[in-house]
């Protein structure tokens, strides 16, 4: 620290204060926005509740930074203690890319078990084939 | 004449190399109480971000999942429909605690023993103030509103539809007109005693969807409540123990002993890091939890 005199640096915490304040009701706004309590109907679009979404994370990610920087003091440490702190959360980025990709593909299977189990069968065997008494054909799969 | 000038170059290398070995440099400027509180708080944040990352794929993984409005819409004094409000309340008090502490840290720096205490114990106020609210959001969800680690009793339609039966789950009387419901449509399912068995029971009312098929209202994903719980209550656990910790460090300055040290209260200043921390995780506890 010092440097900034201790009127200033006082005077810095307020203005922090106020920002991440401001911000964070910025962000209630937006959400209440996209889910539709400040314009009846704005939740039924998908556009809405997309940007909505990429904006507040953004506005996360800035009051992340913010405390960090400001709060923490890291604006004020040496540059490697920074990146050594700071660069391994690049990892996450990998982290999410990959489990929300494995949560998307598991909703796929969940939804293809649903729509499966809902198809008629037919429990007589197929023209021809002596098939076992405990498999059922599938309407598409019938001769 | 040769072998001395090799012998004191020997000399000054080898000094060279037990100087950048040897300790007494510090490369990242700092002690090594702050570099390894920083390098503490970067492995807890992996922790929480393994814990958010599985929120995210187990919300993209479900087809139908809670909204965080319905869910957190009431309040203290029986305020009921209040989307958000109370959790905005509660962030408030981890931000302006979080000021507290940067004031905390400032006086520290000047050797202000009094400014230093004042500040602090600010701050524990604000902590314990975020931990009461936390601790009537969770007595409503569990209480009032029956959501537990595993039962989930926040639903939403998946298509548009009609009820057959009313709120207590009887059947509708003579002329009662049924009531409609649109798909992404919210509901909390509610608990009543049985009057036959004196159980207390889930009121799963019968539906009819559009496409004519019959179906009662499910409860919704249980993973919400295991999430929630685990990951606000760890949350709510580090605020717990900063609260300790600052109270501990608050009676340490008071006791003069870190003025004693003329390090310009290098302990206040760890603590606080670890204060603005539990603040930037609640960052992104609300937006994941309450926002998205």
């Amino acid at each position: 620290m010092g440097h900034l005199s201790y009127e200033a640096s006082i005077k810095a915490v307020y203005r922090g204060l106020i920002l991440l304040g401001f911000v964070t009701l910025i962000e209630v706004f937006i959400s209440l926005l996209a889910k539709g309590h400040v314009i009846k109907g704005a939740e039924q679009y998908k556009v809405i509740l997309y940007t909505a979404g990429l904006v507040m994370i953004g506005l996360s990610l800035y009051k992340a930074y913010f405390i960090v920087y400001d709060f923490m003091h890291m604006r004020y440490e040496v540059k490697g203690l920074a990146m050594s702190v700071l660069l391994p959360t690049l990892l996450l980025v990998w982290a999410i890319i990959a489990f929300f990709q494995e949560g998307g593909s598991w909703k796929a299977r969940r939804d293809q078990i649903k729509e499966k189990n809902a198809e008629e069968v037919d429990g007589k065997t197929q023209g021809g084939l002596s098939l076992r008494n405990d498999v059922y054909v599938l309407p598409e799969w019938r001769g | 004449m040769a072998t001395a000038e090799t012998v004191l170059e020997h000399e000054v290398h080898e000094y060279d190399s037990k100087d950048a070995w040897s300790g007494g440099k510090e490369p990242f400027k700092t002690s090594y109480g702050k570099l390894m509180m920083w390098y503490f708080l970067l492995s807890d944040a992996f922790t929480f971000a393994g814990f958010l990352i599985a929120y995210g794929s187990l919300r993209f993984s479900s087809s139908t999942w809670p909204v965080p409005d319905f869910v957190f819409s009431t309040a203290p004094f029986g305020i009921h429909h209040a989307p958000l409000i109370f959790v905005t309340i509660m962030s408030f008090l981890l931000i302006i605690s979080s000021v507290t502490m940067v004031r905390a840290v400032q006086e520290g720096h000047r050797e202000n023993k009094n400014g230093v205490v004042f500040w602090m114990l600010l701050t524990v106020l604000g902590g314990l103030g975020f931990l009461s609210c936390q601790a009537w959001e969770w007595t409503n969800l569990m209480g009032a509103e029956h959501m537990s680690v595993t039962t989930n009793p926040f639903g939403t339609h998946t298509s548009d539809g009609v009820y057959l039966e009313d709120e207590h789950g009887h059947a509708y009387k003579e002329g009662e007109k049924p009531e409609a419901f649109k798909a992404r449509g919210s509901y909390l399912i509610h608990k009543h005693e049985n009057e036959a068995t004196g159980k207390e029971e889930w009121v799963q009312r019968k539906v009819k969807y559009s496409d004519g098929t019959l179906g009662v209202q499910e409860l919704g994903p249980p993973a919400f409540g295991a999430l929630f719980f685990f990951i606000t209550g760890f949350h709510g656990f580090h605020v717990l123990s900063g609260v300790v910790f600052l109270l501990i460090i608050a009676i340490n300055s008071g006791s003069g002993i870190y003025a004693a040290r003329r390090n310009g209260y290098e302990m206040v200043e760890k603590i606080g890091l670890y204060w603005h921390f539990v603040d930037l995780v609640w960052v992104f506890v609300f937006l994941v939890f309450y926002l998205l």
